[in-house]
């Protein structure tokens, strides 16, 4: 055996010498040379690919779109892709590997709150900058994070504005069991005491569940005006088939969903699900000639079958308003881009988006679709113009005891 | 000299391997297939995770994000870092104990025990996961800037934290080295190969598989618990089903049967993982998939186990001469 575990350990140290010398840091850098390197992590295996692969390909299509303008300060712009792999310490890993090794000026990635939870003090740490695409719970504005996706009161608070408005009295509330449907039911729960709705139900079940028969039957029995749906991932295929074969349809038992876009109404089919309501603030069928061209060249690069959804339009929205915030500071130097970003305002496909440089969230407007038979979403209420984002719901009196 | 960013991920190998050196006393020696490490990773791990987050003396900052206003009672001895430390260990020993007396004592082995490990971690995470409030749910524990008197932003302070790691793993090797040396090691071995043939002799194989149960999960512990300074989080993700396969995988390729095997199998895995998934981000998961295949068919005990097949493989040949 001693032989045998003497050249296992001699092979060792040489293996783990050899990677040193092979990842030489002193390589790269952020805007050195002709290119500017920037980063792009989201999960490319694992539960969350089906839905974060999209966002990265929308992204993509942005640089190209950057680059044959003429990239940023002359230069071109060089994505690296990274894989989180659904699982929160390697996006922290990668992150971390982006800054160091790459040297990239900017990352774009993210999409569940654990990921983003877990890349933020690697971005803080660093002094780095995080673009995260995805709408989420609100109750944090880090300094080193932009976030392109709706806060609460750019989503969930206009959604329920909506209820209220359409007469709905009971809700009952369905979520995946981690952060997100948690701290948006609390809001919910804040939401409804203060304007004399009755929350009817509660229900979390794990990420990944395809088990919904004793939940439809919950339903049946509560009979709620409406249920709210914080469903993630494949759980939403489930849902809205057993609910279907258990005689429900969107007359009797309506949903407003956070979480379903165009890309997981094709997975659910359409048939399943139309009908039924959704809150984002972007979608495929939104008006707009920078909407019409943005969906033409997805398909043109991507398929002509793939759909656009508001998380890609988000991830898309990121890469061009950090440009254009690099632009106007003359720099990628995080401090000055930070410092830049405050204020620039762009037309981009859900509209008019401006970055508040307080909290370094968006200006978005909210909107409300109906889910069409033919997987599409037509958009049936939105809130006019884009409403400032307030992720700690500070200007809401009944919001007080949240955070 | 490796730059700070690959010394953090050899660290992080390094926690692996020394939870391998732990499977590899459970599994190799004691042939209890433990697919359930992740329970005991995780105990150590949220015991140090919870003291860490009680250094600055606030309210955790996901309670708040809760609902949850005052500091549970679960909570408040963690404070104390001597309590916090102890815990490290007594937790996974107690719960491996309190199980393996249990479980072997009804003469569960084989497949059974490693199903019912494996259950164990999904249970554990389920319930991690739904006292949000209390464990930080999916998130976990994350964002801590010290430990003992280090500070983690340093790199200064993070090299002292790798060589700490370091040696733990180096004395870990050193004691279970010893332990498989020892008559104990011995009667361990014997079990695994003829438990019935061993209680007849007239010793309790429950009670000898539970101790090498035991100090595999106390490995697991201490590793958890350096896991999180190094890696700077823990989340049910780090102790689930795919994880605690994954701290076995590593242990498969290196060789269970051998203590250096499984150290080597574990650092050259997660090695592996990160290199394979910088380069190849779309496909890497099919390479480490191809790899791990391979090992199994053409090496079943493991790249350690080579020079013994190859023995075997030469004596059977020469055997087959002789004959002719």
């Amino acid at each position: 055996m001693s032989p045998v575990r003497r050249t296992l350990i001699t092979l060792l140290a040489a293996g783990l010498l050899a990677g040193g010398c092979a990842n030489d840091p002193s390589e790269g850098g952020g805007s050195g040379g002709n290119t500017i390197k920037v980063g792009i992590l989201h999960s490319l295996s694992g539960t969350m690919a089906i839905s974060e692969v999209t966002v990265r390909d929308s992204e993509l299509l942005a640089i190209d779109e950057v680059n044959a303008a003429g990239g940023v300060l002359g230069k071109k712009l060089e994505p690296v892709v990274e894989d989180g792999a659904s699982d929160w310490p390697t996006f922290a890993e990668k992150a971390q590997k982006l800054i160091n090794e790459d040297k990239v000026a900017t990352t774009f990635g993210g999409w569940t709150s654990a990921s983003r939870k877990a890349m933020l003090p690697v971005f803080e740490r660093n002094k780095a900058l995080l673009w995260y695409p995805v709408q989420y719970e609100g109750l944090e504005s880090s300094p080193y994070i932009f976030y392109t996706g709706a806060t609460t009161n750019q989503q969930i608070v206009p959604a329920l504005d909506y209820l209220k408005q359409q007469g709905k009295k009971s809700v009952f509330l369905v979520g995946s069991d981690y952060v997100f449907p948690r701290t948006a039911n609390k809001i919910i729960k804040a939401y409804a005491a203060a304007n004399g709705m009755t929350i009817s139900g509660e229900e979390y079940t794990p990420l990944g569940t395809t088990e919904y028969s004793t939940i439809v039957n919950k339903l049946g029995q509560a009979k709620p005006d409406v249920v709210f749906n914080t469903l993630n991932g494949d759980s939403n295929v489930a849902f809205f088939k057993q609910l279907r074969s258990a005689g429900f349809t969107a007359q009797t038992m309506p949903t407003v969903s956070v979480s379903v876009a165009e890309e997981e109404v094709t997975g659910i089919g359409p048939a399943n699900v139309a009908g039924h309501l959704v809150a984002w603030n972007y979608y495929q069928t939104t008006e707009g000639t920078t909407n019409s061209t943005f969906v033409k060249a997805y398909k043109a690069k991507y398929g002509a079958d793939k759909v656009t959804s508001d998380p890609m339009e988000a991830g898309y929205n990121a890469v061009k308003l950090w440009a254009a915030a690099a632009a106007k500071a003359g720099s990628v130097d995080v401090d000055a881009v930070k410092k830049a970003a405050g204020g620039i305002s762009l037309d981009l496909p859900e509209g008019k988006v401006t970055i508040d440089g307080e909290n370094q969230h968006v200006y978005k407007t909210a909107r409300i679709g109906l889910i069409q038979p033919d997987g599409q979403i037509k958009e049936v209420w939105n809130s006019g113009a884009p409403i400032k984002p307030d992720p700690y719901l500070k200007g809401y009196a009944w919001a007080a005891g949240l955070s | 000299m490796l730059s700070p960013f690959r010394l953090d991920l050899l660290g992080k190998y390094l926690c692996y391997a020394i939870v391998a050196v732990g499977i590899s006393l459970a599994w190799g020696r004691g042939g209890m297939l433990t697919l359930g490490q992740g329970v005991f990773f995780g105990l150590g791990g949220y015991a140090m995770g919870m003291h860490l987050k009680l250094q600055d003396g606030e309210l955790p900052d996901f309670m708040s994000w809760s609902g949850v206003e005052e500091l549970p009672l679960l909570w408040k001895p963690f404070a104390n870092p001597v309590f916090a430390l102890a815990m490290v260990i007594v937790l996974p020993v107690l719960v491996a104990t309190l199980l393996g007396l249990l479980v072997f004592r009804q003469r569960v082995r084989g497949a059974y025990f490693a199903v019912l490990s494996q259950a164990l971690a999904a249970a554990f995470v389920i319930l991690l996961i739904g006292q949000q409030g209390l464990t930080g749910g999916t998130n976990g524990l994350t964002n801590f800037q010290y430990f003992f008197g280090l500070d983690l932003y340093e790199d200064a302070d993070r090299r002292i934290l790798y060589l700490v790691t370091a040696l733990i793993l180096g004395a870990s090797y050193l004691s279970v080295r010893q332990l498989v040396r020892s008559r104990y090691g011995q009667l361990l071995v014997a079990i695994r190969d003829g438990e019935d043939r061993v209680r007849f002799l007239g010793y309790d194989p429950a009670l000898v598989k539970t101790v090498a149960f035991a100090v595999s999960a106390g490995l697991a512990g201490i590793a958890g618990a350096l896991f999180v300074p190094l890696v700077g989080l823990l989340s049910p993700a780090n102790l689930g089903i795919v994880a605690s396969l994954e701290l076995l995988v590593g242990v498969a390729i290196g060789g269970r049967y051998s203590l250096a095997g499984a150290v080597a199998g574990a650092l050259l895995f997660n090695y592996a993982k990160t290199i394979f998934s910088e380069q190849w981000p779309d496909g890497w998961l099919y390479v480490q998939g191809a790899l791990f295949v391979a090992v199994m068919v053409w090496a079943p005990r493991g790249l350690a186990g080579l020079s013994h097949q190859f023995r075997d493989a030469l004596s059977s040949r020469r055997k087959v001469e002789v004959q002719a």
